[in-house]
C-alpha cells in the first residue's frame, strides 16, 4: 500500500464544480488517514475544510496545473496520487498529468480508476464504442470537430440536437438548439471550450425521464448501488438545475432493475473501482432508454446520494481505491452490516437547485444542457408534499410571483421559475394534465404539487380542525402559511397546535428502514409518525446554524466557519448540535456534529428543535446571512443566542444606527442617508453629489448594490429593488483603496492577526476583488487608525465574537465602510494563513470559557504572503458581462501561497501566458494607462485567432460590454480593472513553481 | 374511518382503514425494505396468508399492470402502508393499487407509522398481527401447511424450448417459469403433490419452487423429493433450497424475523463475490446441521453469516435461498439459472421433439 497520498482538490467554486468536492475530500483524506497514510494535498480553495490543517498532513495551495503539481511531486516525492475526489478539475488533470508522464517519470500510482476507463468515460467517441460493445443504447451522436461536421449531422437525423463539449464541467459550452443559426453558434463556442476541439453533437430525448444511480464497485468486481434519483424535470434540463428526488418515483420494479443493470454492465466494463454515476433517460411509454452519460468519479450527485442515504460515498470510493473490498468495510450508521449492500429508504427526499438570477438579473434564466445553479438545497420527509415544501422553504428566498401573461413561457422553455409557474397555474385552475402535456413533467409528480395546492384551498376556507391541521403539517405546511390562509397569527397556530397535541417528530436515516438497530445521530423533522429520538445527554448543548444552499455572496467559507464553530464547542466539552440543509457540505455529513438534524432553517423548525434537545446556546454568528438574518425572530422567540444582543447587531447593520454609532466615536464614514421609500431616496440624492452608491438592506454579496451616475439610473435602480430590501442606503461614491478585517472580540479586547489590502480600488464588492494578506502597502499609521477604530467600535457596542470591517483609504483619511457582525467570507483565508483560528478564539468568548483570555493572545507571525482572487462563472452565464462593480458576481475564490506577494501573485496568473513573449496572445482596450503589450489586431479580427487568451478592455460603453461579453464567449479570460491587469503583468517576472505549503499543519507540530 | 393493526404483545398502530370491515383479519405480520416492487410482493404466493408493512412510505405510485404479477391474484391477507397512491400514470398501469386492493377485498390500513412497526418486529421478532377497527389482539392461532393453499394443483406447460424443465410448485411465483422460459426452457409445473409425475415426464433438469410458511410442512415428501434430486439435475429456489436441504438430512430453523427486501449482499463462497439479491423467507438452513450431509455451502449473507445457498459435492444439485429471478429486486444472481440451464447436458434433447 502507497504511504505518502498526494490528493488533488477541485479548486475554486465555480458553477458545476462547487462544495460537493470540499465535502468527499474531506472524508477521503480523513479515510487516508484511517488507514495510516500521510496526506499531501493541493487544493487552491482556501474557503474549505479539507485545507484546513486538521484534515491533511500538507496542504498546499498551489495552481492545479500539470507544471505546478509537478513542482509539488518534486518537493514531497508522493508515493500514489488520488485524483477521483476533486471533481471533474482533478480528474482532468490526472489525464494531463498522465499525458506528461508524470506518473512514470515520478513512479506513482493512480488509486482508483484507471487513466483508460477515465478515458473511456469521458471520451464521448470511446464512451460510445464501449456502449455499443455493451449494447447499451445511446442516443445518435456522433463526435465531430467542426461546425460543417454539425451541419452534416442535423441533415441526417434532424433537430432538436444537443451539443456536449468533451471534457468539461458543468456543461460547459453546451446547449440544446432547434435551428441552424444557434447551432452554428453553439459549436463553434463548443468547440473552443472544450480543451481537446471536440464536441458530441446528439440528438435530443427531451421529455423522456431522467434517472441516475450512483454505483459503487471494488477491485473484486462487486457492484452495489447506493441510490436510484429520478428527475422532476424530464430529460433536456442539466440535471445540476433539476429538482431531482430519491428514490426514483414513477419507475416499476421492472423499470428500477433493468436500468440498475444497464449501469452495473456499464461500471463493471469500465473496470471502475471507486465511485461511479450512470445517467439514463427513459421512456416515459416503454422500456427503450438510452444512456446518457458516465462519470467515473465522485459526483455532485454523489454527494446528494450520500447524503440522502446516509452511505458515505466518497469514504468508501476512497477505502475501495486503496484495494479494500466492500464486503469487508462494516457500514457505519449500522456498524454491525457491511458496506456491501443497499440502502433501503423510508422516507423521500427532494433536491432543489439554488440559481443566482437574483443576483444575475439581467443573465439568461432558461435552463438547458449547460448548468447554471451555484448551489442546492435537499430536504427529508416521509411524504413527498412534505419533502417539497421542506425544500421550497430552505432555499431561504421569497417565492416570486410570475405575471399571468408570462406562466406558460417558462413551462414552453424551462426556467428557475417553472416550478412556481406551475404552482400558480394550479392555483388559477389549471390542470395537471394541462401543463403535463406542456412539460412532459411526470403526472404523478404534478399531481403531488396540486395536492399541495389543493391543500392550500382549503386552508384557506375550511375550519382548522385536529385532522385538517394534522394532513397540512404532514404536507409541510408550516405554521406561518397556515396562519395566512387562515388569517391568523403563527403564534396563534402554534397554540392550537399544541392544544391538539400536534408535535414534530424526529425520525433517523440510518441507510436501512429500520430493519437493524442503527446509533445514528443523522434526524429529520416530520409530522408523519411519532418521534424516536431522544434528546442527546448533555448539560451544555449548541445548536450551529448552518448557512443553507451555495449562492453567490455565501458560499463554502461559511461551511468551514460552521464546522470550525463545532470542532471547537466539542474541544471545549460542549455537545454540538447542527442544523442545516445543504446536501454539498462538510457542516451536513453527520459524523461534523454530535447530532445533525437537516432541515430547512427557520424560527418554527428551529425553536421546535431548541425545545426538543434543550439547547443552551444558539450560534447564528456562523452561517453567513442566513443565519443572522434569523437571530432576530429567534430573539423574539426568547431562544438563547449566543454572542451579542439583537439590538447590537441592529447598531452595526442598519445603516442610520451605525453611522449614528460612526459620528459619536468621530470615526469618519461615507457621507449617506438611509432611505425608506423611492421618493426618500430621490430627495436625498439631490443632496449629494453623483455618482452615488445605493444599496439595499439584509442582502447577501451586495445584492442589488449599484453606482449610479445620474438621477436616472438611480430612478431604475430603484424600480428593481424588492420591497423587502428597504431601507436603501445613498452613499456618496468616493475614491480610493480598500482593506478589511478580521478580529475577534470580547468586548473590550481585539484580536486582529493583520489587515488584508485590496488590489482593486473602492467600488470593486470586496468578494469579487483581488487581495493581499497580509497587506504590504498601507503605512503603519494608517494599520494603527484601522485598529484603533476596530477597538473603539467593538468597546463601544460591547461586541463578542467575530467580526469583518470594511474600510475606504482616501488620502489620508481611513473611512468605515462597513461592518459585518459575524464570520466573514475571509475568515478561512486568515486562519489558514496567519495559522490561528479565529473561529475557535471567537467560540472561547462566545462560551465564556473560563480559562480563556482573549488579551493574552500572542499576535501571530505570519511568514508567507497569500493573495486571494475571485473565480466567476462566465462559462454558465456567458451572456453577461463580468465588468467589476459594487454588486458580487463571483463564485468562488482561490488563494496562493508564496515567500513573497509576487510570487503569490505569479502563482495566480501562472495559467495565463506572457504577452511579452508572443503579443498575440493578449488585447489592451483600455481606457487607462496599463502595462504589458498588445496584439494589433483589430478586436474582431483578434477573437478568431486561436492565440486570443487575454483581454483587457475597462471601458463603460455598451460596446465594450458586448465585447466583453464576446471574449468570454470564446473563453477568454478579460480582465476589467487596470490594477488588476498590472498586477498580472508585474507577475509575469516571477517563478510560480516554488511549492509553499500552508502553515501549521500537523506534521510540521510533530516535528 | 379509523382502523389499528394490533400485533401479539399488544403493541397497537392506528390508522386509517381501507373500508368498513366487519371482522378483524389475521396474520403474520412481515416487513419489506424494497423500494419498488410492490405488486410482485402482493400477488407472491410465498406471502400467502401474511399481513406485510411496506417500510417505504409511498406505495403505488406507478399503479397495477398487466405485466408484473407474480401469481393471478394477491397473495397476502392484509396491506399496511404509510401511503396508497389512488391516481396512476404510469403508462402500464390498468388499475391504482388501492382500487386493486379493494377490488380482492384486501384489507389494508394507510396513515401508519410503519417505521415503529418495523422497529417492534426487529426487536421482538416476526409475530401474529390483527389488523381491525379496534384494537384486538390476533389469536393464538398460528398459520401452518400454506404451501397446500399456495400451489397450484393442476399441471401446466409454458415454452418451446429444447431443456425441458419440472418446475415442483410450492406456491410458485410465476417469474421462475418466465426466466425459464426466456432462457429457451420447456417448462412443465407440476404440483409437489404429485411427484411421481417427474419420472413420466422424465425432464432434463428439476426446479423446486418457492414457497410460504415452514419447508418442514413438506416433510412427508422428502424421501421422494431426495430420489428424484439425486436421479436430475436440480435447482431450489428459497422454499424449495430448504427442501432441498431437508431432504438431504439438515435442518432448517426459523429466524427472529425473516429476511425481506431487494437489498440482501450475499457472497459466492468460492469467488468471494458479492451479489446483491432479492429474498423473502423466515426459515433458514441450520449452517451446524450440514455438517452430518453431503452438502456443501455455496453462498452466505454478508450481514447475518446464514446460509444463502447450498451445493451437492459429486452431483447436479445446487440451491439458493434468495430469489436469482429476481422480481421484485435485483438482477444480480440471474446468472445462476443460466448456470443451471448451461449446465445440464442437452442429451436427451431431442425427446421434447419426439
Amino acid at each position: 500500500m502507497p504511504e505518502k497520498v498526494l490528493v488533488i482538490g477541485s479548486g475554486p467554486i465555480v458553477i458545476g464544480q462547487a462544495a460537493e468536492f470540499d465535502y468527499s475530500g474531506t472524508q477521503g483524506c480523513l479515510a487516508l488517514k484511517e488507514e495510516g497514510h500521510e496526506v499531501v494535498l493541493v487544493n487552491n480553495n482556501p474557503a474549505t475544510i479539507m485545507t484546513d490543517n486538521e484534515i491533511a498532513d500538507t496542504v498546499y495551495c498551489e495552481p492545479l496545473t500539470v507544471t505546478s503539481i509537478e513542482a509539488i511531486i518534486k518537493k514531497e516525492t508522493p508515493d500514489a496520487v488520488l485524483a477521483g475526489l476533486g471533481g471533474q478539475t482533478a480528474l482532468n488533470l490526472a489525464v494531463e498529468m498522465d499525458k506528461h508522464d508524470l506518473f512514470e517519470k515520478y513512479n506513482l500510482t493512480l488509486l482508483g480508476t484507471s487513466i483508460q476507463s477515465i478515458q473511456q468515460g469521458e471520451d464521448r467517441e470511446l464512451f460510445r464504442e464501449l456502449m455499443d460493445e455493451l449494447n447499451q443504447p445511446v442516443p445518435e451522436s456522433q463526435v465531430i470537430a467542426s461546425v460543417e461536421e454539425a451541419l452534416q449531422f442535423t441533415d441526417t437525423f434532424g433537430y432538436p440536437v444537443i451539443s456536449r463539449p468533451a471534457y468539461t464541467l458543468g456543461g460547459r459550452g453546451g446547449g440544446i438548439t432547434d435551428n441552424e443559426e444557434d447551432l452554428k453558434e453553439l459549436i463553434h463556442n463548443g468547440l473552443k471550450a472544450s480543451p481537446i476541439g471536440q464536441v458530441i453533437i446528439e440528438k435530443s430525448i427531451a421529455g423522456f425521464k431522467e434517472v441516475e444511480y450512483e454505483i459503487m464497485r471494488d477491485v473484486n468486481g462487486t457492484c452495489i448501488s447506493v441510490c436510484n434519483m429520478e428527475n422532476f424535470d424530464p430529460v433536456g434540463v442539466h440535471t445540476g438545475d433539476s429538482i431531482v428526488v430519491a428514490p426514483s418515483q414513477t419507475l416499476t420494479d421492472q423499470e428500477y432493475q433493468m436500468l440498475r443493470t444497464a449501469a452495473f454492465n456499464i461500471v463493471s466494463a469500465l473496470d471502475v473501482v471507486g465511485g461511479c454515476n450512470v445517467q439514463f433517460a427513459l421512456d416515459p411509454y416503454s422500456k427503450d432508454y438510452y444512456v446518457i452519460e458516465v462519470n467515473p468519479r465522485v459526483s455532485r450527485s454523489s454527494a446528494l446520494a450520500s447524503k440522502a442515504t446516509g452511505y458515505p460515498i466518497a469514504k468508501m470510493a476512497t477505502k475501495l481505491a486503496l484495494g479494500f473490498q466492500l464486503d469487508e468495510l462494516k457500514n457505519p450508521l449500522t456498524g454491525t452490516t457491511y458496506a456491501s449492500f443497499e440502502p433501503a429508504l423510508d422516507y423521500v427526499v427532494v433536491k432543489f437547485p439554488r440559481w443566482p438570477f437574483d443576483k444575475f438579473t439581467g443573465a439568461d434564466r432558461k435552463l438547458g444542457t449547460k448548468m447554471k445553479a451555484t448551489g442546492e438545497v435537499m430536504a427529508i420527509d416521509r411524504t413527498l408534499e412534505g419533502a417539497f415544501q421542506k425544500a421550497v422553504s430552505s432555499m431561504d428566498q421569497s417565492i416570486p410571483f410570475i405575471p399571468e401573461d408570462e406562466l406558460y413561457v417558462h413551462l414552453k422553455q424551462p426556467t428557475d421559475l417553472r416550478y412556481f409557474a406551475i404552482v400558480q397555474l394550479l392555483q388559477q385552475g389549471e390542470s395537471v394534465e394541462a401543463i403535463h402535456k406542456e412539460t412532459a413533467i411526470d403526472l404523478f409528480f404534478l399531481n403531488i404539487v396540486n395536492n399541495l395546492v389543493k391543500m392550500e384551498e382549503k386552508l384557506e376556507s375550511a375550519l382548522l380542525d385536529k385532522k385538517l391541521l394534522q394532513i397540512a403539517k404532514v404536507q409541510g405546511f408550516t405554521d406561518n402559511k397556515i396562519a395566512e390562509l387562515q388569517q391568523k397569527t403563527p403564534a396563534q397556530i402554534k397554540k392550537i397546535r399544541s392544544e391538539y397535541g400536534i408535535k414534530p417528530g424526529y425520525k433517523m436515516v440510518d441507510t436501512c428502514a429500520a430493519e437493524f438497530e442503527a446509533a445514528t445521530n443523522y434526524v429529520y423533522t416530520t409530522y408523519a409518525g411519532i418521534n424516536e429520538i431522544e434528546p442527546l445527554p448533555s448539560n451544555k448543548k449548541a445548536l450551529i446554524i448552518g448557512s443553507g444552499p451555495i449562492r453567490i455572496g455565501q458560499g463554502v467559507e461559511f461551511d468551514y466557519s460552521a464546522v470550525k464553530a463545532i470542532q471547537s464547542l466539542r474541544n471545549l466539552g460542549w455537545t454540538t448540535v447542527m442544523i442545516n440543509n445543504n446536501p454539498e457540505t462538510v457542516s451536513t455529513d453527520y459524523t461534523t456534529a454530535d447530532r445533525l438534524y437537516f432541515d430547512p432553517i427557520n424560527k418554527e423548525v428551529i425553536e421546535s428543535i431548541v425545545e426538543h434537545e434543550d439547547i443552551d446556546l444558539i450560534f447564528t454568528q456562523f452561517g453567513g446571512q442566513t443565519a443572522i438574518n434569523i437571530a432576530d425572530e429567534l430573539d423574539e422567540a426568547g431562544l438563547p443566542l449566543a454572542g451579542v444582543p439583537i439590538d447590537t447587531i441592529a447598531q452595526l447593520e442598519d445603516r442610520e444606527q451605525f453611522y449614528d454609532v460612526l459620528n459619536r466615536l468621530e470615526i469618519p464614514h461615507i457621507p449617506g442617508s438611509m432611505c425608506h421609500t423611492m421618493e426618500e431616496a430621490l430627495e436625498a440624492a439631490s443632496s449629494y453629489e453623483y455618482p452615488l452608491l445605493c444599496r439595499p438592506s439584509y442582502v447577501i454579496g451586495g445584492m442589488g448594490m449599484v453606482k449610479v451616475e445620474n438621477e436616472k439610473e438611480l430612478k431604475s435602480a430603484l424600480e428593481h429593488t424588492d420591497a423587502r430590501h428597504y431601507p436603501i442606503v445613498l452613499d456618496q461614491f468616493m475614491t480610493g483603496s480598500e482593506a478589511e478585517i478580521d478580529l475577534v472580540a470580547d468586548g473590550h479586547d481585539v484580536f486582529i492577526p493583520e489587515i488584508m489590502e485590496h488590489i482593486e480600488p473602492a467600488g470593486v464588492h470586496s468578494g469579487d476583488s483581488m487581495a493581499i494578506f497580509p497587506s504590504t502597502n498601507l503605512s503603519s499609521e494608517v494599520k494603527e487608525t484601522m485598529k484603533k477604530y476596530a477597538r473603539q467600535l467593538v468597546q463601544k457596542v460591547n461586541y463578542h465574537g467575530l467580526m469583518n470591517i470594511q474600510f475606504l483609504l482616501s488620502g489620508d483619511t481611513v473611512y468605515v465602510l462597513e461592518v459585518n457582525p459575524r464570520a466573514s467570507r475571509t475568515v478561512p483565508i486568515i486562519s489558514k494563513v496567519s495559522d490561528v483560528s479565529l473561529v475557535e478564539l471567537a467560540v472561547k468568548v462566545l462560551v465564556k470559557d473560563p480559562d480563556f483570555s482573549l488579551g493574552n493572545e500572542k499576535q501571530p507571525l505570519i511568514q508567507k504572503a497569500a493573495v486571494k482572487y475571485p473565480l466567476f462563472s462566465s462559462h454558465a452565464m456567458p451572456e453577461l458581462d463580468h465588468k467589476l462593480g459594487a454588486n458580487m458576481l463571483s463564485t468562488g475564490e482561490g488563494m496562493c501561497l508564496g515567500n513573497t506577494v509576487e510570487e503569490a501573485m505569479a502563482k495566480v496568473f501562472e495559467h495565463l501566458p506572457n504577452p511579452y513573449e508572443d503579443e498575440d496572445v493578449c488585447l489592451i482596450e483600455a481606457a487607462s494607462i496599463v502595462k504589458g503589450k498588445s496584439s494589433t489586431l483589430s478586436f474582431s479580427h483578434w477573437i478568431q485567432t486561436k492565440e486570443a487568451k487575454v483581454y483587457m478592455n475597462d471601458g463603460n460603453s455598451k460596446d465594450d460590454s458586448y465585447k466583453r461579453i464576446q471574449a468570454l464567449k470564446s473563453g477568454v479570460t478579460v480582465f476589467t480593472e487596470p490594477t488588476t491587469f498590472n498586477a498580472y503583468i508585474d507577475s509575469l517576472a516571477y517563478d510560480p513553481y516554488q511549492p509553499t505549503p500552508l502553515p501549521g499543519n500537523t506534521k510540521k507540530e510533530c516535528v | 374511518m379509523q382502523g389499528f393493526l394490533t400485533l401479539q404483545e399488544g403493541q397497537s398502530y392506528q390508522g386509517e382503514a381501507s373500508s368498513d370491515w366487519q371482522k378483524p383479519v389475521e396474520g403474520e405480520v412481515v416487513f419489506f425494505t424494497g423500494m419498488t416492487g410492490y405488486q410482485e410482493v402482493l400477488t407472491d404466493p410465498s406471502y400467502k396468508g401474511q399481513i406485510v408493512v411496506f417500510t417505504y412510505p409511498l406505495i403505488g405510485n406507478y399503479g397495477i399492470n398487466e405485466d408484473d404479477f407474480e401469481s393471478e391474484e394477491p397473495q397476502v391477507n392484509g396491506v399496511v402502508m404509510l401511503q396508497c397512491a389512488a391516481t396512476v400514470s404510469h403508462y402500464q398501469a390498468t388499475i391504482s393499487l388501492k382500487d386493486y386492493l379493494n377490488k380482492w377485498n384486501v384489507p389494508f390500513l394507510t396513515d401508519v407509522d410503519t417505521r415503529e412497526i418495523t422497529k417492534s418486529i426487529r426487536s421482538e421478532g416476526t409475530c401474529q398481527g390483527a389488523l381491525a377497527k379496534e384494537s384486538v389482539l390476533p389469536s393464538d392461532k398460528v398459520l401452518t401447511g400454506q404451501i397446500y393453499q399456495a400451489y397450484n394443483p393442476n399441471t401446466t406447460c409454458y415454452g418451446e424450448g429444447k431443456k425441458h424443465i419440472v418446475v415442483i410448485d410450492f406456491g410458485y411465483k410465476s417469474s421462475i417459469v418466465e426466466q425459464l422460459v426466456e432462457k429457451e426452457a420447456k417448462v412443465t409445473v407440476i404440483p409437489f403433490t404429485n411427484l411421481s409425475d417427474v419420472y413420466k415426464l422424465n425432464p432434463d433438469g428439476i426446479v423446486l419452487s418457492n414457497g410460504p410458511g415452514d419447508p418442514k410442512d413438506a416433510t412427508k415428501y422428502l424421501t421422494e423429493l431426495k430420489e428424484i434430486l439425486e436421479a436430475y439435475p436440480s435447482l431450489g429456489i428459497c422454499f424449495g433450497h430448504q427442501i432441498i436441504a431437508l431432504a438431504f438430512g439438515a435442518d432448517t430453523k426459523k429466524l427472529s424475523f425473516g429476511h425481506r427486501g431487494a437489498n440482501h449482499p450475499v457472497k459466492d463462497v468460492q469467488s468471494g463475490r458479492i451479489f446483491i439479491t432479492s429474498q423473502n423467507h423466515n426459515y433458514v438452513v441450520d449452517e451446524e446441521s450440514l455438517n452430518d450431509t453431503v452438502l456443501e455451502v455455496s453462498f452466505s449473507n454478508v450481514n447475518d453469516g446464514s446460509v444463502e445457498g447450498l451445493l451437492h459435492p459429486s452431483k447436479p444439485i445446487l440451491s439458493a435461498q434468495f430469489h436469482p429471478e429476481a422480481n421484485p429486486g435485483p438482477e444480480d444472481a440471474l446468472w445462476l439459472i443460466d448456470e443451471f440451464l448451461t449446465d445440464i447436458p442437452s442429451k436427451k434433447g431431442e425427446k421434447v421433439y419426439a
